[in-house]
C-alpha cells in the first residue's frame, strides 16, 4: 500500500508539536517580561512634574537633608511631601520672580494644593512603613536610586515584590549604619555582606517574610 | 430569592426533642430543637445557599461555541490585565501643613456622646482630619475606655449619605442666609409680642421635652419618694447582691458601658476561694441582663409591681394587698439573701415600671442600707428635668396658644404617642421649624428645615451619668454646613451669631470666675485634652424618704387571660433615631438574633395558644389602635405578654431604614407609654420572611457520640458551665472532657515561635452579649453590610459574632453568650486547603487571610469548623458613594467581589505598635496592643496579648483552670481560648 502522507509531513508534525511548546513558551515569557519592563515598571522613567523640581540640585548640590521636605519620614508609613510653606520659606527669599516657580507661588497665593505626580507607586494591598525601614538602617538611596543625580525623579526601582523579597531574605545585602540612613553619597563597603552581617545582629533585624507584613 | 419558604415549628418535635435530651442539652433555636430542613442546612454547610442554585435568566443555555468562545475571551482578557499600568497617581500636600498633623498616623480627640441626656467620654481616631473609628476615653468615668454599640456605629452617621445636606423652605432647597433673614424678622416680632423666643429673654416662651424612651417613671417615683427630683447613680462594684425589675443596666442607656465593667468585675473568678455577686432578674422580656441573671423570673410586665410590693413586705415595709403570683420560697430566698447583705445589695428599676415602683425601689434600698452605698444620690443631671411635656404642647397647640414651633432635634410626628394625632395638631402651627440630622417625617411637615451638625461636627457639653462634666468637641468641620444647635438658639438670645465654641467655652470660662484668664485658659485646654473636667462629679445628696406607703396607687387590675403588651426601644437602632444605620439594622437583635426587622414577640406557649408559629403575621388591636408586623416565639419571654420594640416602620429615613418593619408607636398612647393591657391578636394567615442569624453558622457536633455517651458529650460543650459551687468543688470541671484528647499530634512539622505569639482569651464569665465588639470591628476593619436578603442567605459579614445558647425548658431557659471571631488554629484545617496559598500561618501564630491571592474557592471555609469565614459572594462594599471613602480605616484593604476574609486579630494593630516598639528598641508591653473587640468590650471580656509571655494578662488566663478550646477534640489547638462561665445561683431556690 502507497503511503498516504509524505516525507515531508515527519518534519511538518515535528515542527507543529516543538512549534507549540514554543509558542507556548514564547506566549509565557513576552506578558512577563513586558510585565516587569520600565514600560509597565516605570522604573527609571523620569515624570513630568507641575513644577520642574531637581532633587539633584537641592541635595547634590545644596545639601539640602532629605527630612527638611520629608518630615515624617522617620515617625510615618507616609514619608511626607512638603507643604506649599516649606517651599516658599527659601523662594519667597530667592528664585523669587523665576517663571518656574509660578505655580509655586500661585499655590501659596490661592491656599491651593500643588499636585505632585506620584513617582514610587506600590502595588494595590501593600501597606509599606518607611519610619521602621530608616529606623533599621535601610537608607533612602536603597530603594530611591542616586538621587542626588537626579534632575527630574525618576522611581529607580521596579517596586515588584520579588525585588522587596530581595531585600527581606538578605537584609545583610542591603542595610547600613544608622547615621548614614540620609546620606545621598553612601558607597557600601566592598565587605557589604560582613559588615551587613554584623549590623542585621545589631540592629535586630528580622528577615520579615511572611505576608501579613505588607499584605493585609 | 434564593431564601426557601420556612417551615412552620412542630410543637410536638420541639417538645419531644427538649424531653429527650434533658436539661443538659444546650441549644441555639427553636428551629435547632424542631430540626426544621433550614437549620440542617446551615449545620451541614457553611454557606446553604449557592449562588450556582439562585434562579438565573432563562437564556442561559451555553452551547459548545460560546463555552470555548468565552474560555478564549478570558484567557486573553486575563493575560491582558496583567500588563496593565498603575493609573498615574497625584499627591496633593498641604499649602500651609496643621500643627500635629504626621500623614500617615492617626489623632485622637477626646469628646462625648450623649444618649437620652447622658454622656460617654469617647477618644476618636482621625485620618488627616477624617474621623474613622471611635473608642471609650479610659479617663471618663462613664467610659473607662470601653463604648457600646451606640458610639461604635455613630461614625457611619457622621458619613451617612442619607443625612439632610441643605436647608429646606417648604420641602425646596433654600439657604442659610434666608433662613437667617426669616429669623431676624421672627426676632423682630419676639421682641414685640414678648411672646415666642427663649424662656429668659422673652418670657412668654414654653421648652417642651419629648423623650420617646426616656425615663420619666423614674422621675416621678424620685418625688414620690423623696418630694424632688434626682439622679441615682448605682455602684455595681459594692453590690453583692442585685435584684433587677425589669431594667437593663447591662444594656440600655449610657450609663450601661459603666455599669457593665462594675457588674462584669464581680464574675471573673481565679481562684475557688474568690467571691461573686448575685443577680436575680424579675423581667417579661428576655433582655441581656436577664441573660445574665443566676435567677430569672419571667413575670409580666404589669405584674412586676405586685412582686415589687411583696418584696417590699417580705423585707418589712408595712405594705399592704400585696400578694404575688411568685412561688413563696422565691420570695423568701430573695429577701433573705438581701437581708443577709444589707448595704452591699441593690435594687434597681426599669424605665418601663410605672413610678410607684421606683419609688419603692427607692423606699427598699433605704430600709436595706443602701442608700449612700450602693446607690447614690445627686442632684438631677438634666437642665431641665421636665415630663415628657409633648401632651400639654398639644393641648396648647389646639387652644391655638402656639404660634411659632422649634422642634431641636427630635422626630415627634414619628415617635409621638398615637393618641396626640401629632401629624394633625403640628399642622395647625403657623411657623414650623425643624432642626435634625435627617429630612425625616417631621422636617417634612415644616417649614423650614436645618440640617443639624452631627456631634462630631458641633461644640457642646455634657454630663456622665454621675455628672462629670465632658465637653463635646468637633472632629471635622461640618460636612453639609450643618449648624449646631446652640447656634440656631442663639439667632434669637443675645447671643445672636456666636459659633457653638465661643457659645460653649464663655458659659464655662463664666462658670470658673474664680481663676485667671490664663488659668482658665489651662484648664480649658486640659479638660479638651482629656475629654472631662475634673472634679465635676456631682456631689452626693442624701435626701429623706417621705414615702406614704398608704397613699401608693392601686395596682392596676390585671386580667390573667388578658395579653399586656410592653414597648421597648430597639435594642439596634434604638427609638428610630438610628434606622438609617447599616451597622445597627444589620446587628443581630441580642437573643432572637433577627436583623433589618422587628417583631411581635411572644412566650411560645402563648404563640400556640394563639394558634401562631414563628413568621406569621398578626394583627394587633389594643383600644382600636391597630397595627400588624410579625410574631416571633422568643423562648423565656413571659406568658400573655407581648413586647413590641419602637423604632421600626419609619416613613423617612433614608436610604436604609425606610419603609419597613413594624411601627410601635401606632399602638402606643400618651397614657400607657410602656405597658398596655388588653391587646388583641388575631391572625391573618400571612407569614413573613425574616432573617434571623440564629441558626447560621451552627457548630456540628457528632450527634451519634453526643447520644451514646450522652454526660460526657455534653460536658464537652461548646459553652462549658458551672455554678460557683461546682467550680469550688472541681476547679477543673471545663478541662476535664479534654483529659483524654491527645493535643500536639500532628502529620506537620511544628510550628516555632521564637518572638510573640499572639493569643485570645474570651471570657465568657464576664461576657454580657452586648456586641460592641461586632460593630467596633465593622469600623475598624471596614466590614461591608449586605442587606436583609443576604443575611438570610447567611451570607453576613460580621467577623465576630456572638451566639447565645440556651439551656433548660422554653418557659425559662438560662441563657449562655459566646463571641466567635477567627480562632487562630495553631493546626488549622482552612490553611492545608488552600489551593493558592491565600491563607497561610504567620511566624506568630497569626492565620493570615491575604486578598490579593484569594480565587475564591471557598475551601477553606468548607474546612472550618468554627465557621468564622466570610466570603464576599457579592460586590458588597460600596465603592461608589464618596462620603463612605471618609469613613474607611486607610490601614484595612477594602475588599472586593470573590475574595474570602475573617477577623485578623486587627493585625494593622499588630504592626503599628511592632513598628513603634522595634523603632523604641524594646519588646512589646503587655497591654499595649488591643483588638478593636477587646477595646469596645464594656465588661472586659477578651483579653489579647503575647502567650509567650508567661506574665502576660493573656497567658495567666489561659494558665486558669476555667480555660477551654472549642471543639478540642478535632486537635486544631485554637489561640481564641475560652474560660468557661460560672453561675451563682442560690442554693435556697432549687431550679427556676
Amino acid at each position: 500500500m502507497a503511503q498516504v502522507f509524505h516525507h515531508s509531513t515527519n518534519l511538518i508534525s515535528r515542527l507543529t508539536i516543538y512549534g507549540f511548546f514554543l509558542l507556548v513558551a514564547v506566549g509565557g515569557f513576552i506578558p512577563y517580561w513586558i510585565d516587569g519592563s520600565p514600560y509597565v515598571t516605570e522604573a527609571n522613567v523620569p515624570k513630568a512634574q507641575p513644577v520642574p523640581f531637581s532633587h539633584k540640585h537641592h541635595t547634590a548640590e545644596l545639601g539640602i537633608d532629605c527630612r527638611y521636605c520629608h518630615t515624617s519620614v522617620e515617625q510615618s508609613s507616609f514619608a511626607g511631601l512638603p507643604p506649599t510653606e516649606t517651599c516658599i520659606t527659601c523662594h519667597s527669599q530667592i528664585w523669587k520672580n523665576s517663571p518656574m516657580l509660578e505655580p509655586v507661588r500661585q499655590s501659596f497665593r490661592e491656599n491651593r494644593s500643588i499636585e505632585w505626580v506620584r513617582v514610587n507607586a506600590l502595588p494595590e494591598f501593600v501597606y509599606f512603613d518607611h519610619s521602621i525601614h530608616v529606623a533599621k538602617g535601610i537608607g533612602c538611596t536603597t530603594c530611591h536610586g542616586p538621587i542626588g543625580a537626579m534632575p527630574l525623579t525618576w522611581a529607580a526601582n521596579s517596586l515588584k515584590m520579588s525585588w522587596c523579597l530581595d531585600c527581606h531574605r538578605h537584609p545583610e545585602n542591603n542595610v547600613r549604619p544608622k547615621d548614614e540612613v540620609f546620606s545621598i553619597s553612601y558607597q557600601p563597603p566592598a565587605h557589604q555582606i560582613e559588615f551587613g552581617t554584623k549590623l542585621v545582629k545589631e540592629y535586630k533585624i528580622y528577615s520579615l517574610t511572611d505576608c501579613w507584613t505588607c499584605h493585609r | 430569592m434564593h431564601a426557601e419558604p420556612k417551615t412552620p415549628l412542630d410543637v410536638q418535635v420541639i417538645a419531644a426533642n427538649l424531653k429527650h435530651d434533658g436539661a443538659r442539652r444546650l441549644w441555639r433555636s427553636l428551629e435547632e430543637l424542631a430540626r426544621t430542613p433550614e437549620y440542617d442546612a446551615f449545620l451541614h454547610d457553611e454557606f446553604p445557599n449557592d449562588p450556582e442554585k439562585e434562579p438565573k435568566p432563562a437564556r442561559h443555555g451555553l452551547n459548545r461555541r460560546e463555552v470555548l468562545k468565552l474560555m478564549a475571551a478570558s484567557a486573553a482578557l486575563s493575560g491582558l490585565t496583567a500588563c496593565t499600568k498603575l493609573p498615574t497617581e497625584k499627591i496633593v500636600p498641604y499649602v500651609r501643613a496643621p500643627e500635629e498633623v504626621i500623614p500617615g498616623r492617626p489623632l485622637f480627640y477626646a469628646t462625648s456622646m450623649v444618649d437620652r441626656g447622658v454622656a460617654v467620654g469617647l477618644l476618636v481616631e482621625s485620618h488627616m482630619g477624617r474621623p474613622t473609628k471611635v473608642e471609650g476615653n479610659p479617663d471618663h468615668p462613664g467610659s473607662l475606655g470601653a463604648s457600646n454599640i451606640f458610639c461604635q456605629a455613630s461614625v457611619l452617621t457622621l458619613w451617612d449619605p442619607d443625612r439632610s445636606q441643605v436647608v429646606l423652605r417648604e420641602g425646596r432647597i433654600s439657604d442659610w442666609p434666608a433662613f437667617l433673614a426669616m429669623a431676624a424678622d421672627l426676632r423682630a416680632n419676639f421682641t414685640s409680642t414678648k411672646g415666642a423666643g427663649l424662656r429668659m429673654q422673652f418670657p412668654k416662651a414654653k421648652w417642651y421635652t419629648h423623650e420617646p424612651c426616656g425615663n420619666y417613671a423614674a422621675r416621678q417615683g424620685a418625688r414620690m419618694a423623696f418630694g424632688r427630683n434626682v439622679n441615682s447613680v448605682y455602684r455595681f462594684d459594692q453590690a453583692a447582691v442585685v435584684v433587677s425589675l425589669d431594667c437593663d443596666f447591662l444594656n440600655d442607656g449610657a450609663a450601661s458601658v459603666r455599669y457593665a465593667r462594675d457588674f462584669a468585675n464581680w464574675r471573673e473568678i481565679e481562684t475557688p476561694r474568690a467571691q461573686m455577686n448575685r443577680l436575680y432578674v424579675v423581667e417579661s422580656t428576655p433582655s441581656i441582663t436577664g441573660a445574665m441573671a443566676d435567677h430569672r423570673l419571667p413575670i409580666r410586665c404589669g405584674e412586676i409591681e405586685i412582686f415589687a410590693r411583696a418584696l417590699g413586705a417580705a423585707l418589712g415595709l408595712p405594705l399592704r394587698g400585696a400578694s404575688s403570683a411568685v412561688p413563696d420560697s422565691w420570695m423568701k430566698a430573695v429577701s433573705r439573701d438581701l437581708q443577709n447583705h444589707r448595704g452591699s445589695s441593690l435594687i434597681v428599676a426599669g424605665a418601663s415600671q410605672s413610678p410607684s415602683v421606683h419609688a419603692l425601689v427607692h423606699a427598699i434600698n433605704a430600709s436595706l442600707g443602701n442608700a449612700g452605698q450602693t446607690v447614690i444620690y445627686t442632684d438631677p443631671i438634666e437642665l431641665s428635668p421636665e415630663n415628657d411635656s409633648l401632651s400639654e404642647l398639644v393641648k396648647e397647640i389646639e387652644a391655638g396658644q402656639v404660634s411659632t414651633l422649634l422642634i431641636l432635634d427630635s422626630n415627634p410626628v414619628f415617635t409621638a404617642p398615637a393618641d396626640l394625632q401629632f401629624a394633625q395638631q403640628l399642622l395647625k402651627v403657623s411657623l414650623r421649624i425643624h432642626c435634625g440630622l435627617y429630612d425625616d417625617e417631621t422636617a417634612e411637615l415644616c417649614h423650614w428645615h436645618i440640617p443639624q451638625a452631627h456631634f462630631l461636627e458641633s461644640w457642646s457639653d455634657a454630663r456622665a451619668y454621675d455628672g462629670t462634666v465632658g465637653i463635646v468637641q468637633p472632629l471635622i468641620a461640618p460636612l453639609y454646613h450643618g449648624r449646631s444647635l446652640h447656634e440656631l438658639l442663639a439667632l434669637f438670645t443675645d447671643d445672636i451669631g456666636e459659633s457653638d465654641h465661643a457659645l460653649v467655652r464663655d458659659y464655662w470660662r463664666r462658670e470658673h470666675s474664680q481663676p485667671s484668664a490664663e488659668q482658665f485658659g489651662n484648664l480649658w485646654e486640659k479638660t479638651l485634652h482629656d475629654g472631662v473636667m475634673a472634679g465635676t462629679a456631682l456631689p452626693a445628696l442624701s435626701p429623706k424618704l417621705i414615702l406614704d406607703y398608704g397613699k401608693l396607687p392601686d395596682v392596676p387590675a390585671h386580667n390573667e387571660q388578658s395579653i399586656e403588651v410592653v414597648f421597648r426601644p430597639d435594642p439596634t437602632i434604638g427609638d428610630g433615631r438610628w434606622a438609617n444605620n447599616a451597622w445597627l439594622q444589620e446587628l443581630p437583635k441580642p437573643l432572637t438574633k433577627i436583623t433589618w426587622d422587628n417583631f411581635v414577640a411572644l412566650s411560645p406557649a402563648t404563640a400556640w395558644r394563639l394558634g401562631l408559629t414563628t413568621g406569621d403575621v398578626v394583627n394587633l388591636n389594643i383600644g382600636g389602635w391597630k397595627a400588624s408586623g410579625p410574631m416571633w416565639a422568643q423562648p423565656g419571654h413571659a406568658d400573655n405578654s407581648a413586647t413590641v420594640t419602637l423604632g421600626y416602620g419609619r416613613k423617612r429615613a433614608g436610604h436604609v431604614g425606610t419603609g419597613f418593619g413594624l411601627n410601635g408607636y401606632l399602638l402606643r398612647t400618651s397614657s400607657a407609654p410602656a405597658i398596655a393591657s388588653g391587646l388583641q391578636i388575631e391572625k391573618t394567615g400571612k407569614t413573613y420572611l425574616m432573617a434571623a442569624t440564629q441558626i447560621h453558622h451552627p457548630i456540628e457536633r457528632n450527634n451519634q457520640q453526643v447520644e451514646e455517651e450522652s454526660e460526657n458529650a455534653f460536658a464537652r460543650d461548646l459553652v462549658r458551665i458551672a455554678t460557683l459551687e461546682e467550680f469550688r468543688k472541681n476547679p477543673q470541671f471545663a478541662r476535664e472532657p479534654e483529659k483524654e484528647v491527645a493535643t500536639g499530634l500532628s502529620l506537620y512539622p511544628p510550628f516555632k515561635y521564637e518572638g510573640y505569639a499572639w493569643g485570645m482569651s474570651i471570657d465568657l464569665s464576664r461576657c454580657t452579649g452586648c456586641q460592641a465588639c461586632v460593630i467596633a470591628c465593622y469600623a475598624e476593619n471596614n466590614i461591608a453590610v449586605v442587606g436583609k436578603y443576604e443575611v438570610m442567605a447567611g451570607r453576613d459579614m460580621q467577623w465576630i459574632r456572638v451566639d447565645n445558647y440556651y439551656r433548660g425548658s422554653l418557659e425559662n431557659p438560662e441563657t449562655y453568650f459566646q463571641p466567635v471571631p477567627c480562632m487562630h488554629c495553631e493546626q488549622a484545617p482552612c490553611e492545608i486547603v488552600c489551593p493558592v496559598g491565600a491563607t497561610l500561618h504567620s511566624p506568630e501564630g497569626l492565620n493570615e487571610m491575604v486578598y490579593n491571592r484569594c480565587v475564591g474557592t471557598r475551601y477553606c471555609s468548607n474546612n472550618c469548623p468554627y465557621k468564622v469565614r466570610r466570603f464576599n459572594f457579592k460586590l458588597y462594599s460600596d465603592w461608589v458613594t464618596p462620603s463612605l471613602y471618609g469613613l474607611r480605616n486607610p490601614d484595612v484593604t477594602v475588599r472586593s467581589r470573590g475574595v474570602m476574609e475573617k477577623c485578623t486579630y486587627c493585625v494593622q494593630r499588630i504592626n503599628a505598635v511592632k513598628i513603634n516598639a522595634e523603632k523604641e528598641d524594646r519588646l512589646v508591653r503587655d497591654g499595649e496592643i488591643q483588638t478593636a473587640c477587646q477595646q469596645a468590650c464594656p465588661a472586659q471580656a477578651i483579653i489579647f496579648g503575647n502567650i509567650n509571655d508567661p506574665d502576660s494578662r493573656v497567658s495567666k488566663l489561659k494558665h486558669q483552670t476555667r480555660d477551654y478550646s472549642l471543639l478540642a477534640e478535632l486537635n486544631t489547638r485554637p489561640r481564641t481560648t475560652y474560660l468557661a462561665k460560672l453561675r451563682n445561683p442560690n442554693p435556697e431556690i432549687s431550679s427556676t
